[in-house]
């Protein structure tokens, strides 16, 4: 890893039709992300109407904010917030370079995904920690 | 040949069309989906159809291009970013050109199309927005007219259909015998083509 890579963390968005449901998962993952250094965290939940929905400038908006330049890793819940964050992906400049939808269940890949990122691991590292969230099994 | 004043005008139409349709729209998506096509639809092309008219771009593909990323930053569904990748991948496909050809422009759609089955991962007869487009891209060649007609034919096709993509999927058999929302929106923004040219 590079010299400096502890100050430059990678950043997280969580993206939820729901915008408590985005900003309680942010908590919930800075909450368990241990005693490191926190890294940045930003919700993007809610519609542009401000019900249940996805907002395309919130998300960029949030990305932008936890941009440190080691890159951004994007969760997301379903439907519209996947679509859109892939929209925004292949539009080219909507998005931080080195932003990653990440493929991984919300809750559980959001902590792995900010602890990871807590530790100064770069953006493969906090993309695979979030995945891996999917082979937790609960029975 | 159609210059970006017809585009503009396809746009214009369609917005006056999910404006006229957006109750039967977000009441096709009551039972389904989760009621809110119709608006979201109306919010998103009112918005393309102000931008449309403060920046007055030029050319085709940058009249479509804008109309996209508009659609993408103020749907708030998955229509926003499905619709605003159709438009602006057709767009970008049109180029920088004045005007284009029928052809070309037909060309170009089954492009924007191509994209929103990639974004979707939709196929036709999953109950979706593909099933009005697919056809209509076919019949472009032959007329705007043949065009409309194919996608509303398409559109009404999704009533049997059991719903493969999205919300509807989780409803399993429950979604066969209503139309589909995103296929009846497609119908409408096809059939604008017709009235956008003054046929």
């Amino acid at each position: 890893m590079s010299e400096g890579t502890s100050e430059r963390l990678v950043g997280v968005v969580l993206v939820s039709h729901s915008a408590e449901v985005a900003a309680s998962v942010a908590d919930l993952a800075r909450g368990l992300s241990g005693g490191g250094t926190v890294p940045p965290v930003a919700a993007a939940g809610g519609g542009p109407d401000g019900g249940l929905g996805t907002h395309a400038e919130l998300i960029s908006a949030a990305a932008a904010s936890v941009d440190r330049g080691a890159g951004v890793a994007v969760l997301v819940d379903l439907g519209s917030a996947v679509l859109t964050v892939k929209a925004l992906l292949a539009e080219g400049d909507e998005l931080p370079e080195d932003t990653r939808l990440v493929d991984a269940p919300f809750v559980e890949g959001a902590i792995a995904a900010v602890v990871t990122a807590s530790t100064g691991a770069d953006l493969g590292a906090v993309e695979a920690a979030a995945k891996e969230a999917y082979s937790y099994r609960k029975e | 040949m159609l210059d970006a004043d017809f585009f503009r005008r396809w746009m214009a139409v369609t917005a006056a069309s999910v404006d006229r349709e957006a109750e039967r729209l977000t009441a096709l998506d009551s039972p389904i989906g989760d009621a809110d096509h119709g608006s979201n639809l109306q919010r998103g092309f009112r918005a393309v159809a102000a931008v449309l008219d403060k920046e007055v771009p030029d050319t085709p593909g940058a009249v479509l291009t804008l109309a996209g990323r508009q659609l993408i930053s103020t749907v708030g569904g998955a229509s926003g970013p499905l619709y605003g990748t159709l438009l602006r991948r057709t767009g970008k496909a049109l180029g920088d050109a004045a005007e284009v050809s029928e052809e070309e422009f037909a060309q170009a759609l089954r492009t924007g199309v191509d994209a929103v089955r990639q974004l979707g991962g939709a196929a036709p007869g999953d109950k979706t927005m593909i099933d009005a487009l697919v056809p209509a891209v076919d019949a472009l060649g032959e007329s705007f007219d043949a065009a409309g007609a194919a996608a509303e034919e398409g559109a009404v096709g999704t009533t049997p259909l059991r719903a493969r993509k999205g919300r509807a999927s989780y409803l399993g058999e429950r979604s066969i015998g209503h139309q589909d929302p995103g296929a009846t929106s497609s119908a409408l923004l096809i059939g604008a083509l017709k009235e956008a040219r003054g046929e």
